[in-house]
């Protein structure tokens, strides 16, 4: 038994890993940021749009609605796509069809972000720029290829909450003589609610966070989009497009920009993560 | 208005997300083919056994195949005994309880940061505070971060799978706990755990942002695990962005495309297998 101890000892060693890789992550980024925000202050910082860094001018206004508004946009999309095929997987597919779809829908997830970005480049963009006007390169093109890569965590996480519906709610609505679209909408969907809003939430994080896809379309403007049609510069896209040559203050400041993704970023994922951890505990309940 | 039948609005809507699922396949299927279709007539053994010339525009990709190898498989390799440690930890070796969450806690945190982050934090940790500069190691290492909760997760899910029997009968015929572990649960849990490492090798194959600001760029086949590498997925990316090659370009991205049906492929293979096993 000492020899068992032991061995649960090591375990627990390893198992804290994820815990102190998160630790780590989050105590550097903010040591490398967070002097930057507090030197230029708040207002400096967060409600500017002045981003300058040869003339030591970090204000990064137009980069956070940049983000929240191709994020807004790809959820448009991501959530009527992601939600929709989940209720076809769990619903109205044949059991042989669904281990067909589900490891194409994996292979959507699997598919590089770089790839992405570029068939937005080739289709998408000239697609809106030739029909809708602008310079192609917009919120709407950085929407839509980020609608599509959300996708698969906005379904398969639907999926697991509308499994996770008991089974006798099902049968005792259709044995009402309800159909299976009546079931669906006015029952599984309302029992799944909390899991499926935490699919969208997750899916927002994801489209938040995501950086190589959104630089290829999305123009990288420094300023607030008036339409959808406008090129922005989200959060992401500041960090990567400049940490190449960025020295100094100005490096400080990408960090900070990493601080401000990070805590939006923390703030999305903890609320999905309690609701559906809330609902999961509901759900064990019954 | 009069209302419409329960059966029409069913068939309406039926249509209407069955629609929306096709639609999305045939993205899936334009993608893969669109990329192919273009890069594939561009693949020869010299692209793939060259190195590029003038900074990619001719010649081959050979340093970046090996580089993403080398920095997607050392990530995988570090991460996945970490990962099985962990969810071996969770399900056999304590109770669910507060330590139990917070580690799940951590790792569910981890599996949402966003991958620049990974880039940022690698940076400054593994290349700048650890002193391993642009390299390989730190590519890797960042990956392995990023992989971890991937590997984690899926781990976790196969071991639990294992019918609760089988414990049962590895303890009474006298195993210890750590026996009954690696000679009964593991082996049963093995297709379930690959699934889970194929899949997180296939994305670190695909990761751009964080080893873009870890491993480097440089184009030199690298010699060890402390040479900077640049990777298939940010060669793409520099050949397009920079219009230095759409040949090579489309070429690079039909081998990546390739590589993750490959992956993919396996993982479902693996998949199968194990639901097979444990049904």
């Amino acid at each position: 038994m000492k020899q068992d101890r032991f061995i649960a000892f090591i375990l627990l060693m390893l198992a804290l890993s994820a815990l102190s890789g998160l630790v780590l992550i989050t105590v550097f980024i903010f040591k490398e940021g967070l002097p930057l925000i507090l030197q230029t202050g708040f207002r400096d910082f967060f409600l500017s749009s002045d981003w300058d860094p040869k003339g030591e001018h970090f204000g990064i206004l137009s980069m956070i609605v940049g983000s929240l508004a191709v994020t807004v946009g790809a959820m448009a999309i991501g959530a009527v796509f992601g939600l929709g095929m989940a209720i076809v997987l769990t619903q109205f597919c044949p059991p042989g069809l669904v281990s067909i779809l589900k490891p194409l829908i994996e292979l959507l997830a699997g598919i590089p972000s770089v790839v992405y970005g570029f068939m937005g480049v080739v289709t998408i963009v000239p697609l809106i720029r030739n029909h809708l006007g602008g310079p192609g390169l917009s919120v709407l093109a950085a929407s839509i290829v980020l609608g599509i890569m959300v996708l698969p965590t906005v379904t398969s996480i639907s999926v697991d909450a509308l499994k996770a519906v008991p089974r006798a709610y099902w049968e005792g609505s259709v044995a009402l003589g309800a159909t299976k679209w009546q079931t669906t909408h006015m029952l599984m969907l309302k029992a799944a609610r909390s899991g499926i809003l935490a699919a969208i939430i997750l899916g927002m994080g994801r489209a938040l966070g995501e950086t190589m896809a959104v630089i290829m379309v999305a123009g990288n403007a420094l300023e607030i989009p008036g339409s959808p049609l406008d090129p922005v510069r989200t959060l992401t896209s500041n960090i990567a497009l400049e940490m190449g040559y960025a020295t100094g203050r100005h490096r400080e400041a990408l960090f900070a920009t990493g601080v401000t993704l990070f805590v939006f970023i923390m703030i999305f994922n903890t609320t999905a993560l309690a609701i559906s951890r809330r609902s999961a505990g509901k759900g064990g309940g019954r | 208005m009069r209302r419409l039948s329960p059966a029409i609005t069913q068939r309406v809507a039926v249509t209407f997300l069955w629609s929306l699922t096709l639609i999305t396949i045939g993205v899936l299927l334009y993608i893969i083919l669109y990329i192919l279709a273009k890069g594939l007539p561009h693949i020869s053994w010299e692209f793939l056994t060259k190195a590029p010339e003038s900074m990619g525009r001719k010649g081959g990709i050979f340093p970046m195949i090996v580089g993403t190898f080398m920095v997607a498989g050392l990530a995988v390799a570090i991460a996945a005994p970490l990962g099985v440690a962990t969810a071996v930890y969770l399900t056999e070796y304590t109770r669910e309880g507060r330590l139990t969450f917070v580690i799940r806690f951590g790792a569910d945190c981890l599996a949402g940061i966003p991958s620049i982050i990974y880039g940022l934090f690698g940076f400054v940790f593994f290349s700048i505070a650890l002193g391993m500069g642009l390299s390989v190691l730190s590519g890797a290492l960042t990956l392995a971060l990023m992989v971890l909760p991937t590997i984690i997760r899926t781990a976790e899910e196969a071991i639990r799978a294992v019918p609760y029997t089988y414990r049962e009968t590895s303890y009474g015929l006298g195993s210890t706990r750590w026996q009954m572990v690696t000679r009964v649960v593991l082996p049963s849990a093995l297709p379930g755990i690959c699934t889970g490492v194929v899949l997180s090798l296939g994305r670190s194959i695909s990761e751009t942002a964080a080893v873009m600001l870890t491993a480097g760029s440089a184009l030199r086949l690298p010699q060890s695990l402390s040479d900077s590498s640049r990777t298939l997925a940010l060669h793409f990316y520099i050949l397009s962005r920079e219009g230095l090659s759409m040949e090579n370009a489309y070429a690079t991205a039909s081998v990546l495309i390739i590589i993750i049906l490959a992956l993919n492929a396996l993982a479902y293979w693996l998949m199968n297998r194990f639901i097979r096993r444990a049904g």
